[in-house]
């Protein structure tokens, strides 16, 4: 998998990504180009700028500064029509985000609906689709609030994938779940990665950023300090910083 | 324009008749304040009292208590007023617009008070009750010094906000030909031929009750319930 | 048993009630109808009031918080006896019905406005995230994923509310609008006897006696679940 794009257009391209909140900067100026199909493993301490990073690339958070570019799509340009964009650019969040007014199959309808304008009929077909994916096509009918955190999980990624979005941003997926409910939703970014998604993941699940990723990046201070492949990072960093966290991070798993 | 405007000055911000009636307007003011005071005064220690009643008293009497709370919940306060004030002199009970207004808004307020102040005793959690008897106090004891003080930490945004609403209604009396601002008011318009009284009148419940308003807003930031 | 007939005869007289009972009826026709008319006009307020709210922009929300505070200050009949007794002379004359739409819609809008911004504030600012990030918009996010959720979190204040409002109607008698006070009053006057009066009590008692066996549910409810 090429580091930089090579002869492949980058699917997402950020450049001097800055972002800050009253005064504190958060982002000091971010580049990083993700690949069509490479997963991109982000760590780094808390406060480093992650989850900022990847709120940045759908615009939940508005960049002070630089470029974002989706597909071929400067997505911070005046007059970008930010819905229609949106859809390319699937999100999970750590607190999975379901609404509890709705069943999973609700949950995964409504944009469809709303957002893509589709009928009833073939937007639950689509739907069901994706819970089978994600492993819960016997659960269309459950509440969130009858399903465990994992599964909650699971609909979330049904959710983002339903709209067929050509990048899937996770924010440390499984941080909120029960040691014993990690591996389901691992297990199913595995098959979305060997299916071809291009994935950026912020989270701190070491043995998957071993055998998924494709490259590891390690932020702090609202800067990349070192990026490479998995064994690298992990085996051989070159940053004192990485080589602490990385330390640190072994220890605590 | 220039005419319009000063047509509408004429109307509604008539200094002369502002300085004719205004005198009035301020008696009225008066009564307002006075009524409104004696109205929080006695609800809120009626309906303090009604709850703390029911929490020690024998489940009869949180019956009849819960009937009490229900009806004057239920009824509007301008019926009340009109029943006490039209209704009673026909059984030798005349009731002066004062005295009418005063106790079907203290009704109607403690009711509502009770229910808040119950809500909040309710919502003490028990082990606190567990500890404080467990200490020797006696449930009376608890009660006051245990249980009421976190309720009243809850209850005072909602409290306020009722009390403010149901206050508003002291304007009421003046459908019983009681002269407060509004009676006042609409009896030195419709003297004078003009609703600058009226004006008056807005501008005197604006000094009063939104002090009160934006007092309850402060309130209800400092006093939120944080779980 | 003298003192209690006397009472049951002034205050219960049986003939005058069969009397007066059918124009009673017509009066609660209009309360009822009243209410048709001032809930959904002071909650479709109240929404957009919120919507205001809801939006980043300080000077709307200020302006929101403006409005509230003034028709929470302002006596609802005192606004009723402007719209109607003081707004023809500046040559605008309303008929009772409109000014009680109109002032309804004042008062009750920025109760509801309160209600339902603070309902908006409990929804987790996630809810909006996960909608936006799916590429709904701003309303849409509000409609189908937010005020589900908002108005389920403040049911009892809004069924409290409605409560008030509905109740508030008794004021439009003041502007000769023929609801059940009205008409009970006038009965009261035309057979000199308090039984109307006490008939339009037990009506009103009749029709919301039940919301507020409802609330007091729903409230105590809310207190088990913390």
């Amino acid at each position: 998998m090429p580091l930089t794009g090579g002869v492949v257009r980058p699917l997402l391209e950020l450049a001097g990504l800055r972002k800050s909140y009253g005064g504190l900067d958060v982002l000091k100026g971010v580049d990083l180009a993700v690949a069509p199909g490479e997963l991109v493993f982000v760590i780094g301490p808390s406060g480093s700028g992650k989850s900022t990073l990847l709120r940045c690339c759908n615009r939940l958070e508005e960049p002070d500064g630089g470029t974002v570019i989706v597909d071929g799509e400067n997505i911070l340009a005046s007059g970008v029509d930010l819905n229609r964009v949106r859809q390319k650019i699937g999100m999970v969040f750590q607190a999975f985000n379901l609404y509890p007014h709705m069943t999973a199959l609700g949950n995964v309808t409504l944009a469809l609906r709303k957002v893509q304008g589709m009928a009833r009929a073939p937007a639950e077909a689509k739907a069901r689709d994706a819970l089978a994916a994600v492993g819960l096509a016997d659960k269309q009918a459950a509440y969130p609030i009858q399903l465990s955190g994992g599964q909650q999980q699971r609909v979330a990624i049904a959710r983002a994938l339903a709209l067929e979005p050509k990048i899937v941003l996770f924010d440390e997926p499984t941080s909120a779940l029960d040691p014993e409910l990690v591996g389901s939703v691992l297990a199913v970014m595995r098959e979305l990665k060997a299916g071809g998604m291009t994935m950026v993941v912020v989270s701190h699940e070491l043995a998957f950023a071993r055998d998924a990723a494709d490259r590891v990046v390690f932020m702090d201070g609202g800067r990349i300090v070192e990026q490479g492949p998995p064994a690298a990072i992990f085996g051989s960093p070159r940053e004192a910083r990485t080589r602490d966290f990385v330390a640190k991070l072994a220890e605590r798993s | 324009m220039e005419d319009g405007w000063a047509r509408f000055v004429f109307a509604y911000l008539n200094p002369d008749v502002a300085a004719e009636w205004g005198p009035k307007i301020f008696e009225g003011a008066v009564i307002t304040i006075e009524l409104g005071l004696a109205t929080i005064a006695a609800g809120l220690f009626f309906g303090m009292a009604l709850a703390v009643l029911r929490a020690s008293a024998p489940r009869w009497v949180g019956r009849v208590i819960v009937a009490f709370v229900d009806v004057f919940r239920a009824w509007p306060p301008l019926v009340v007023i009109i029943v006490l004030f039209y209704a009673f002199p026909y059984v030798d009970l005349p009731m002066g617009a004062f005295t009418a207004t005063w106790l079907a808004l203290s009704l109607v307020l403690a009711a509502f008070a009770e229910e808040i102040w119950w809500a909040g005793l309710q919502s003490v959690p028990k082990g606190q009750w567990e500890a404080a008897r467990s200490t020797g106090l006696s449930h009376l004891q608890a009660l006051v010094w245990v249980a009421v003080p976190q309720a009243v930490r809850m209850t005072i945004p909602p409290l306020v906000n009722r009390t403010i609403a149901i206050v508003k209604g002291t304007a009421l009396g003046s459908v019983v030909a009681l002269p407060e601002i509004l009676g006042q008011a609409t009896s030195a318009s419709s003297l004078a031929g003009n609703p600058t009284p009226l004006t008056l009148a807005a501008l005197a419940y604006l000094a009063i009750f939104l002090p009160v308003v934006i007092l309850g807003r402060w309130i209800e930031t400092r006093f939120a319930w944080k779980r | 048993m003298e003192t209690l007939n006397t009472i049951l005869e002034v205050f219960f007289n049986a003939e005058i009630a069969v009397r007066v009972f059918p124009f009673l009826l017509r009066g609660l026709g209009m309360t009822l109808l009243l209410c048709a008319l001032v809930i959904p006009l002071g909650l479709a307020g109240g929404l957009a009031l919120a919507w205001a709210a809801s939006l980043e922009r300080r000077w709307l929300r200020v302006l929101c918080v403006v409005y509230v505070d003034f028709f929470r200050a302002f006596p609802p009949l005192v606004l009723l006896i402007f719209l109607f007794f003081g707004l023809p002379f500046a040559g605008i004359d309303l008929p009772s019905i409109a000014a009680v739409g109109i002032g309804f819609f004042l008062n009750a809008s920025s109760y509801y406005g309160e209600i339902f911004r603070a309902g908006v504030e409990s929804v987790p600012k996630g809810q909006w995230e996960a909608a936006r990030s799916t590429g709904l918009t701003r309303f849409q996010t509000m409609t189908a994923v937010i005020l589900p959720q908002a108005t389920r979190n403040v049911l009892p204040d809004l069924i409290g509310n409605t409560l008030e409002v509905a109740k508030l109607t008794s004021i439009a008698s003041v502007v000769a609008l023929g609801e059940l006070l009205h008409t009970a009053r006038l009965a009261q006057s035309l057979v000199y006897n308090p039984t109307p009066i006490v008939m339009a009590a037990m009506l009103y008692l009749a029709l919301f006696w039940p919301v507020v066996r409802l609330l007091s549910r729903l409230e105590h409810r809310n207190i088990a679940r913390r």
